[in-house]
């Protein structure tokens, strides 16, 4: 309101009034480019959001499995597999996942991963005759806890074991809780 | 911030020149439906054009979901249409814009004729013109048996019946195009390598030079 007031004010004085709109060419050229930004937009964003779709995609929690009897686990890791109905896209497949699978001095059962924390190769017992899990592609040594002896950053994932029946059950994947 | 970038590349190469060459030139008024209504139909080519880059555009992305394989194409285009977000409207935009681009280049290719537009020194660029209308139709044939549905198998089995029919080099021209004796594993993948790099290869380098001979010829005069 003050502004107003000077400017007629001014305008009394004889002084040109100074204009404080934008200027006509200023107006084109914001709606020119707020509607092609908006049509780009309209093109743009589906196909974004179309491209990103993965990784908003919810993810499957994976169901307990019948892996094995618990009478059978020992001391020492074997080798289990079983297999888990996988949706990967348009593509279903029951695939094949691996376990070892051991109890340790207290008779706990427990089932590690055997992805090699290091690049994600695959680990096998005792192939050194050391009493280690080894991976074959560079070298990372794991104890029979999973810990991570060399190369590799972080000990074994482990998979959710519940016991039922006689049965070990095996669940998702968490981070090592034995290390 | 954009003008410090534009402006650091501008002083090592220099590109002023070279996008003023391409953007800064003047409509003729007769071409400019700003003062002549009238003179929308002058707007065909570039709409043509302009459903022509979201054609491409759409394309690339339906190939992040698409498998050109017998047992899991029409289930991935199921996929990315039911189960992806906005894959209705990204597959809807190629399906449609497929058919549009058609409609836009036939009144495109109306208005030069009815201008007389093609007329003497611009012949070549009616030709250009026509292969880029072949390539088109190519482009729809191709893309049509993608899917991989029923209306896709049948319609490629007629189009190969119809080359079938060409005198003398029919057989031959048939296999060449299935890839083989029957519409099948072979003619799926072919027909994907012609829609996604061939074609639209020979769309943009006959593009070019449609562009080129506009800018180089100018637009027709007034009629």
């Amino acid at each position: 309101m003050a502004k107003g007031v000077e400017q007629k004010m001014s305008n009394h004085e004889g002084q040109k009034p100074v204009r404080k709109e934008m200027s006509r060419r200023q107006f084109l050229s914001y709606t020119l480019g707020g509607t092609t930004a908006f049509m780009a937009g309209g093109v743009a964003l589906p196909m974004i959001r179309f491209a990103v779709d993965p990784l908003l995609q919810k993810k499957e929690e994976s169901a307990f499995i019948k892996v094995a009897e618990e009478a059978k686990i020992t001391n020492d890791p074997v080798e289990y597999k079983f297999k888990i109905h996988q949706v990967d896209g348009w593509y279903e497949s029951e695939a094949e996942l691996v376990a070892w699978i051991s109890k340790d001095a207290n008779g706990n059962i427990f089932a590690l991963s055997p992805v090699c924390k290091h690049l994600g190769c695959t680990i096998g017992w005792n192939t050194e005759n050391s009493d280690q899990y080894v991976c074959p592609c560079h070298g990372a040594h794991y104890t029979r806890d999973g810990k991570n002896l060399n190369v590799a950053p972080n000990p074994l994932d482990e998979y959710e074991v519940k016991l039922d029946g006689g049965f070990v059950y095996l669940g998702p994947i968490k981070p090592n809780t034995r290390v | 911030m954009f003008k410090a970038v534009y402006n650091w590349i501008d002083e090592r190469l220099d590109v002023a020149p070279l996008w003023r060459d391409v953007a800064d030139h003047e409509v003729p008024e007769h071409v400019n439906p700003a003062h002549h209504f009238s003179a929308f139909v002058y707007c065909f080519g570039g709409l043509t054009f302009f459903i022509t880059v979201i054609q491409i555009l759409s394309g690339m992305f339906l190939t992040m979901y698409f498998v050109p394989d017998i047992n899991n194409a029409y289930a991935s285009v199921d996929y990315l249409q039911h189960k992806v977000a906005f894959g209705g409207i990204v597959r809807g935009m190629h399906h449609w814009g497929a058919s549009l681009v058609i409609v836009m280049m036939f009144l495109h290719t109306l208005r030069v004729f009815f201008t007389g537009s093609y007329k003497a020194p611009r012949e070549m660029n009616w030709v250009v013109g026509m292969l880029i209308f072949f390539v088109m139709l190519g482009l729809g044939f191709t893309g049509y048996l993608l899917p991989w549905d029923n209306k896709a198998y049948y319609a490629t089995k007629v189009g190969m019946q119809i080359a079938e029919s060409v005198p003398y080099i029919g057989v031959y021209l048939k296999e060449l195009m299935q890839g083989g004796t029957i519409v099948g594993a072979q003619t799926l993948t072919r027909f994907f390598a012609i829609h996604v790099f061939f074609l639209p290869g020979a769309l943009l380098a006959l593009l070019a030079g449609h562009f080129f001979m506009i800018r180089k010829q100018g637009i027709s005069g007034p009629l």
